[in-house]
């Protein structure tokens, strides 16, 4: 996990928010806050109320009730100079040149069209692509494509970047670019949102995540406090499956058929060690190992969440 | 950090983009082609119109005469008006006898010809031309008058150079122009905004455009981009059109359509401002429309009803010509997608300028209007989905259950 900057007032908060489509409910209450210089996980499987939360607080919608705050602004719009945004649903006019389209999404939100070519250019160049700058976006292939909407979200060097679903559709080695850069603008004092349904991301990339389900924020706040809503587990591996060091153990211990697993008790692990070794378990391996945020989920969100976003459920 | 982005200037983006990807496109070749059947088309319109129009307008005569024989002339056209097969015979009008010709023509009632002492030494005076058909109408109904069997008579024929009665019905053939030119370009060029949105939303590009920019900046940055292709196609259409009449025309054939109220040049400022109106009122209209549909297909659906919609807007400010101040002329001057066709005839009828200026502001008024509830309907029904897949509209077919 990468050790953000974080500092001053949050760059996105949001009290409440409820948005209903015809007779659906997708956002019931969201209540976030993301401290600016951060890197910030929106977590859910899909249909869980992720976009549309973004883009309330991007102020594409507005929400049926409940406030927000873009970057201080209560109206999201009039920071929108100041945001990068790539949509979940990737969108290019395919006619324009790949430059060209990187300069018009920076002008969009300000930036001279001159200087956004000159920007474009250099972006493209560094990601060895120079050479399709001049090539319609129809004749690039889908991750160049996507490639170009990136740089597009980013040219204009925004202090917010909003990113929906950024992982999906690239391969394994896009997907670790797309991470070094997302390290890179953070390290540069952007602040960072990205909704994802893969945990690892968020794992890896952020200090703060909000778990959606159903609409809901199921968990909002640093992943080590997610993490610490549950206890450690021990996997204890003896010489004998049973023995008269069993009473040692905690009622919910279970046998897994090469060792046995349970939380770590609320006492510690000096009690358990010292019952095991009182009775003479054999003890052949023992570990404690802090829950990772796949787990942290599963016990936050559910295991449907976690089935839903093709995660499964931890042994 | 960049510099603020006004409104303008966003809607100033957009419609570059728009503007370049359209004109740049091999299909614009087309499209500036494409005039020349509506010409033709409109041309056979308007000839059906005039000659519709000069039928109901019937010329007006002012006759001096005494009140018995003002009732047994006006008896005769009756008679003679209901045979069938003859042209329609002019409206007669009495005048007071001591009027004299000159007051009567270019008095507020329009009369083509005056006609004084039917049955004695009968003189008619107008704007007539040397086979002018109203002379022999004259002696007919004087003839049919004064008995079954009475010969034609004679009639003295003075001619004088314009009457009120002319120069109102030169106007209104310019009035009538200057609508049917106005509506064609309408037509023809406003129609394009109802698949605007279809790129956008086929490429999933609306949603990075409206997370940018407000969605009537969106609105107004399209509506600009395409008045301005538009004004382009029209710049090309008119400079060849001007180029052929100079080159192929007889030689005075530019002044063959009378001068308007306003004066040309005025006129034509007009044209171009009441243009610009009606193309921004439709186009916010059809835009919005347009936002609505989900496909090409849904687009084509919805532009027959909407190009009859423009056809009736037309016909309600064309019925207005013939009579500006009834209710119809004022609804149509005051409804705000009919005003700039009717507005434009009124300036070759009227000379008063104050009025235009009001219309100008007032159809300003509505293509903002428009716009913003365009823009509102758009972000509730379109943005507002999960997804971005839009709220099925009422004419839109209901997803498969899966």
């Amino acid at each position: 996990m990468l050790q953000q900057t974080v500092t001053g007032a949050p760059a996105v908060e949001a009290h409440d928010l409820v948005k209903s489509f015809a007779d659906k409910l997708a956002v019931d209450g969201v209540s976030l806050s993301v401290p600016t210089g951060s890197i910030f996980g929106l977590l859910g499987p899909n249909g869980a109320g992720k976009t549309t939360t973004l883009r309330m607080l991007l102020g594409i919608i507005d929400p049926d009730s409940g406030t927000r705050s873009l970057l201080g602004r209560s109206r999201p719009l009039e920071a929108a100079n100041e945001v990068g945004y790539l949509p979940e649903e990737r969108g290019l006019y395919p006619a324009m040149h790949a430059r060209e389209a990187i300069a018009f999404m920076g002008a969009l939100r300000g930036l001279p069209l001159a200087e956004g070519r000159r920007r474009a250019t250099v972006l493209l160049e560094e990601r060895g692509l120079s050479e399709w700058a001049n090539k319609p976006i129809r004749t690039l292939s889908k991750g160049m494509a996507q490639t170009v909407q990136l740089l597009g979200t980013l040219v204009h060097s925004p202090r917010l970047i909003v990113l929906d679903e950024p992982f999906s559709g690239l391969d394994a080695i896009n997907q670790e670019k797309l991470e070094a850069l997302i390290r890179a603008e953070a390290a540069a004092g952007a602040t960072i949102i990205f909704s994802t349904h893969v945990i690892a991301h968020a794992e890896r990339l952020c200090e703060r995540i909000a778990i959606i389900a159903g609409g809901k924020v199921a968990f909002a706040g640093a992943v080590d406090a997610a993490r610490d809503r549950l206890r450690p587990t021990v996997r204890l591996k003896t010489r004998e499956e049973d023995g008269p060091w069993r009473a040692a153990l905690p009622p919910g211990a279970r046998w897994t058929g090469r060792e046995w697993r349970f939380e770590l008790p609320p006492e510690g692990p000096e009690p358990l060690l010292r019952g095991l070794l009182e009775h003479d378990a054999g003890i052949e391996t023992l570990s404690i190992e802090r829950p990772g945020l796949h787990e942290a989920f599963v016990a936050i969100a559910g295991a449907a969440a976690a089935e839903a976003m093709g995660q499964g459920v931890p042994a | 950090m960049t510099r603020p982005l006004g409104r303008v200037a966003a809607a100033f983006v957009i419609a570059r983009r728009d503007y370049t990807a359209t004109v740049l496109s091999r299909t614009f070749l087309f499209f500036l082609l494409g005039p020349l059947f509506p010409i033709l088309i409109g041309g056979l319109f308007a000839g059906i119109g005039a000659r519709v129009a000069a039928e109901q307008e019937q010329p007006r005569v002012a006759v001096v005469a005494s009140a018995q024989d003002f009732a047994r002339l006006a008896h005769a056209r009756t008679e003679l008006d209901e045979i069938p097969g003859t042209a329609r015979f002019p409206q007669l009008m009495a005048a007071a006898g001591n009027q004299p010709a000159e007051a009567l023509l270019t008095g507020k009632k329009p009369v083509v010809a005056v006609l004084a002492d039917p049955f004695g030494s009968p003189q008619l005076t107008g704007a007539l031309a040397p086979n002018d058909a109203l002379v022999g109408q004259v002696k007919l109904m004087i003839a049919r008058a004064s008995s079954a069997q009475a010969p034609l008579p004679s009639v003295t024929v003075e001619r004088v150079a314009v009457t009120s009665g002319a120069t109102e019905a030169g106007r209104a053939v310019t009035a009538r122009a200057g609508q049917a030119l106005l509506f064609f370009l309408t037509l023809l060029l406003s129609g394009m905004l109802l698949s605007q949105f279809i790129e956008e939303k086929s490429n999933k590009v609306i949603e990075v455009l409206a997370a940018a920019v407000p969605v009537e900046t969106v609105f107004l940055g399209k509506l600009f981009a395409m008045l301005t292709v538009s004004l382009t196609g029209i710049l090309v259409w008119s400079s060849t059109g001007l180029a052929a009449v100079a080159l192929l025309a007889p030689p005075g054939a530019l002044h063959a359509l009378p001068a308007p109220a306003v004066g040309w040049p005025f006129f034509a400022f007009l044209g171009c401002a009441y243009f610009a109106m009606s193309y921004l009122l439709m186009g916010a209209a059809f835009l919005g429309i347009g936002a609505q549909a989900g496909s090409a297909r849904e687009v084509q659906t919805l532009s027959m009803p909407v190009t009859m919609a423009q056809v009736a807007l037309f016909a309600l400010a064309n019925a207005a010509i013939s009579e500006p101040y009834s209710p119809t002329g004022i609804a149509a001057a005051l409804f705000p997608l009919s005003s700039p066709f009717s507005m434009i005839g009124r300036a070759a009828l009227e000379p008063a300028i104050l009025p235009h200026l009001a219309a100008l502001a007032w159809q300003g008024l509505w293509v903002a209007l428009i716009l913003k509830l365009a823009a509102a309907w758009f972000r509730r029904s379109v943005l507002s989905a999960s997804g971005g897949r839009g709220r099925r509209r009422w004419w839109q077919r209901r997803p498969a259950k899966t």
